[in-house]
């Protein structure tokens, strides 16, 4: 792997300023991605995942905003460009994946039109080139026939299919980076299967960088290299996906670990581990490590010190268990 | 947990269409034929005193319309469902009554709950109707007692749905549905649109309440993971019919239908221990027109002539049944 | 007390009277909309002059110009016609008339309008067909002319004197009948909405009758954009009833309301005697349009995605 990040977050901060007073949203979140590299960003509702998704790619609806850190992709900074320079980058070189592929795709143009305007848009070749283009990139997902198809509407596609063309639009392209924000939630069980395998083949034979974000443990342990753990807008837990699945450092991660079911557990009506209450909305995070209200394992620095991420094995885990003294 | 072998609830040979036919102007002016949605389609199981039976499927598989059809959203097409050994439909029968004995909860905690009232007067809503208070102080009581008993305070009761989250949202569903006194309740992916911390204390008090209440659960689900921990028995369904009824310990350790096997292939692997994955092939059909013979054996690696003609009938007991044939011919491998 | 202080306070920070504070078009509506009703309701107590006693009038008084011209005096402020009668007073009985007319319409077109609405949306079914036929067909004509049709048939119908007597009635009835279509579309795709959320499910399992479903269940979640009709409806049906009396078929000329006073005003347009239509007629302009800025701000504070 090269020595530079593909994509690089620094601290970032995104705010909503209301007439209330300003929520953030997400606070100090730092990471990057390798070229070729697969992150799963993971959380529940309200961590700010699909946030901090949405202000990489520049799509952050108005009042809320990048108000402090930076975004770096390939060493430049994007995070405030100018409309007309981030439309440049948002699919030539960062490509997205939605959760609703019924509301990714224009019902009114065929898959064809789409992709091939897409192609032109950003690619410098003819309208002969882009289609066969086109045609070759829905073979590559998988869609059955591509020279029939390529004419058809979205409308005319079952949800697993819509979602193939939806990853072949954010491939067309030729990202450096895709953004995937729930792709497969909406999804059924085998379909989900299927478009994770795509995704991870297609990652690995394109070299391109992922960042996945998802409330799925399963897919993240399925698809992901590392794994980012957000909780309540914040960093909890940052490191390969192994570690943080087996060995869960931070107590949140524990937790969440724990309350998943999986089959083939100890005993059938088992007990599931359960974290008691529920994260903190955005206007009452509590002073401190964020988590610390919930936590079983909190002592007097957690309730008045916020917790930056600190190193432990390979991962990073933002709690003070794993500061000096504590060790 | 006891579970009495009597069987509260029965469906026999029960079918549910659909008329999703154009308007009748379209058809006349268009020539275009009446369509007919089969959502359920022959399916038959019982659910025993005291038990949890899973229906898990993917969508459009029916289990929700199975659901509806329990508690009478819908009206039976064809077949008929007994609660406590009488008919629902039969003209003699009071199902009023008899459907007072069941109860719903519902997937989505935002729609479920009516939004302009205040918590109390939707938990107290069945105790009005049943007319189960002596006093309205005996009623408040009731709902306050309720509301402890899902985790929430007596004092939320005043409070309106917006002000909660989806978890204590669902708590407030559960308790409306405890407060009509119901033997049965008929769940339809209660903890679907929840984050999985939120559903593991959801699934965890459920499990309390079976317990200490004596319930009978029908839990609809499409995740077979959410499903093992709480299921006594488990119902497979695809394209509106049952292929596969068994113990859940028996259908988790060794499935035997070729698409409960898919289904369980699917599951993304949090052990991640590699293991092989049968290939994933194909999509539902589409439920207007499915495969004749077997509805599943177009992506089949089993399905033979037979599969293609005859449509496979679900042998062997409640505990252990399975509709397909190579099973029967004992073409697959254990 | 504390109770009632803290209501007041909260209602105050409401985001709905946040964003009426921060509008000054509206504030200034509202209050043209709270003097044109003030004044109308009080008229009795609030008029200078009572201008339908006759004992008070003096006809050597009639043509008097407003107040601030050569020959008006400071006791009609606006002037008089022809008859006598102190034009401001005759005004805010006019806005009375006009008022209760277009409320009284409102109320009964969003009762018979929410009501179909509901039916039709929860029913289905060949009822519901039927309704939106019958909505289809009437929107095809005018709402002037339903009301016209309603207000003729029922002159030719009954004997003068009967007629005078329930004229205000029948003109109530006309407008609030060629009314009721828009609330009961927008009352019908509401309804189809809630119809299939689960909590009108959980209320059919828990085994209430339809009726109090559509009732305690539907109507609470369905009459917000009905406040937003009714408001803008309001000016309207004042502007009918003020298009027909100007017409001369709208109420008696015992009972004059705002456009009976622009009518008779307009034969006295051209010798001079302006003051006799202009003020009536900018009267009723100054009140349909406070009623429909309110009824606009009123929809886009409702309007969850404007927030």
């Amino acid at each position: 792997m090269s020595s530079t990040p593909l994509l690089e977050v620094k601290d970032l901060r995104v705010e909503f300023p209301t007439r209330r007073g300003t929520l953030v949203a997400v606070d100090g979140v730092s990471f990057s991605i390798a070229p070729g590299e697969v992150l799963g960003v993971v959380g529940e509702s309200g961590a700010g995942k699909s946030l901090t998704g949405m202000a990489i790619i520049g799509l952050l609806e108005p009042p809320g905003r990048i108000a402090a850190g930076e975004i770096r992709l390939e060493g430049e900074r994007i995070d405030h460009l100018p409309g007309n320079q981030m439309r440049k980058i948002r699919g030539r070189r960062i490509g997205a994946i939605f959760q609703d592929p019924l509301t990714s795709l224009n019902p009114l143009y065929t898959v064809g039109d789409q992709l091939v305007e897409t192609i032109l848009t950003h690619l410098d070749v003819s309208r002969n080139e882009a289609r066969s283009r086109a045609l070759k990139l829905l073979a590559e997902v998988g869609i059955p026939a591509p020279e029939a198809r390529i004419g058809h509407y979205p409308h005319q596609f079952s949800g697993g299919m819509r979602q193939r063309v939806v990853i072949a639009l954010a491939l067309c392209a030729e990202p450096r980076l895709i953004v995937a924000d729930e792709p497969t939630t909406a999804l059924d069980v085998s379909i989900q299967a299927q478009i994770i395998a795509l995704l991870k083949r297609l990652a690995r034979d394109h070299g391109t960088a992922v960042m996945l974000i998802t409330h799925d443990m399963g897919v993240i342990a399925e698809t992901a290299d590392r794994v980012a753990v957000m909780y309540a807008g914040r960093l909890a837990e940052l490191g390969p996906v192994r570690e943080v699945i087996h060995q869960p450092r931070h107590p949140y991660t524990a937790g969440l670990m724990g309350s998943i079911p999986k089959i083939g557990a100890v005993k059938r009506h088992s007990r599931l581990v359960q974290i008691d209450g529920a994260m903190p909305r955005l206007n009452a995070i509590p002073p401190g490590c964020a988590f610390n209200p919930r936590c079983p394992k909190r002592f007097g620095r957690c309730i008045v010190e916020r917790p930056e991420p600190l190193p432990v094995g390979n991962a990073l885990a933002s709690c003070w268990l794993y500061s000096d003294e504590r060790r | 947990m006891n579970v009495d072998n009597h069987p509260l609830v029965r469906l026999i040979d029960v079918g549910r269409d659909f008329d999703v036919s154009r308007p009748w102007l379209n058809r006349v002016v268009e020539g275009a034929p009446r369509q007919l949605l089969r959502a359920v389609d022959g399916v038959s199981f019982e659910v025993r005193q005291g038990e949890t039976l899973a229906l898990v499927g993917e969508s459009g598989c029916g289990k929700s319309t199975v659901a509806r059809l329990i508690v009478g959203l819908y009206r039976l097409s064809r077949g008929r469902i007994e609660f406590d050994s009488m008919d629902l439909a039969a003209p003699g029968t009071d199902a009023a009554a008899l459907r007072r004995r069941m109860q719903m909860i519902f997937q989505d905690p935002y729609a479920s709950l009516n939004p302009r009232w205040r918590v109390r007067d939707i938990v107290a809503e069945p105790i009005r109707v049943l007319g189960l208070a002596a006093s309205p102080q005996a009623e408040r009581d009731r709902v306050a007692q309720l509301l402890r008993q899902v985790g929430l305070s007596p004092d939320d009761g005043e409070k309106y749905p917006h002000e909660f989250s989806g978890g204590q949202r669902q708590r407030i569903s559960i308790a409306r549905a405890l407060s009509g006194n119901p033997e049965f309740l008929v769940c339809d992916e209660p903890t679907s649109a929840l984050d999985v911390s939120v559903q593991a204390q959801i699934l965890n008090l459920m499990s309390e309440l079976q317990e200490r209440l004596g319930l009978t659960y029908l839990f609809i689900s499409h995740n077979l993971a959410v499903v093992s921990h709480i299921a006594d028995r488990v119902g497979v369904m695809y394209l509106g019919r049952v292929v596969e009824l068994a113990e859940a310990e028996r259908l988790f350790a060794a499935p035997r239908h070729p698409y409960t096997r898919m289904l369980m292939d699917a599951i993304p692997d949090l052990q991640m221990t590699g293991k092989a994955r049968t290939p994933v092939a194909g999509e539902v059909p589409n439920p207007l027109d499915p495969p004749a013979g077997c509805a599943f054996n177009p992506r089949c690696p089993h399905a033979n002539e037979r599969c293609r003609v005859e449509r496979p009938r679900l042998l062997g007991e409640g505990t252990a049944a399975v509709a397909c044939h190579a099973v029967e011919e004992r073409r697959l491998s254990a | 007390m504390a109770a009632v202080a803290g209501w007041l306070r909260r209602a105050w920070e409401n985001d709905l009277a946040w964003s009426f504070r921060r509008s000054p078009v509206t504030i200034l509506a509202a209050f043209l909309t709270l003097v044109c009703v003030g004044s109308a309701l009080f008229a009795p107590w609030v008029a200078p002059h009572n201008p339908f006693d006759s004992a008070t009038l003096n006809l050597s008084d009639g043509f008097t110009p407003p107040a601030w011209s050569a020959k008006g005096t400071a006791k009609y402020l606006l002037g008089t016609d022809d008859q006598g009668r102190d034009l401001l007073s005759t005004i805010m009985y006019g806005a009375r008339i006009s008022l209760g007319v277009g409320l009284a319409a409102v109320l009964f077109s969003a009762t018979l309008g929410v009501s179909l609405g509901l039916l039709s949306g929860y029913l289905g079914g060949r009822l519901d067909a039927f309704i939106m036929r019958v909505a289809d067909i009437q929107l095809s004509f005018p709402a002037i002319l339903i009301a016209l049709l309603i207000d003729g048939m029922t002159r030719v119908a009954l004997p003068r004197e009967v007629h005078d007597q329930i004229a205000i009635y029948v003109l109530v009835l006309a407008i609030g009948v060629s009314g009721w279509v828009q609330y009961a579309r927008t009352v019908r795709g509401s309804t189809l909405v809630e119809k299939n959320k689960e909590y009108v499910q959980a209320a059919r399992v828990i085994g209430r009758h339809p009726l109090a479903i559509m009732l305690r269940h539907v109507l609470p979640n369905v009459t917000g954009p009905v406040l937003v009709i009714a408001t803008i409806h309001i000016a309207t049906a004042i502007i009918t009833e003020a298009t027909l009396s100007f017409l001369g078929v709208g109420v008696p000329p015992t009972q004059p309301s705002l456009g009976t006073l622009v009518r008779i005003g307009n034969d006295f347009l051209i010798s001079g005697e302006w003051w006799i239509t202009v003020f009536p007629g900018l009267a009723l302009i100054v009140l349909v349009l406070s009623v429909n800025l309110l009824g606009d701000w009123l929809r886009d504070a409702l309007n969850p995605k404007l927030r």
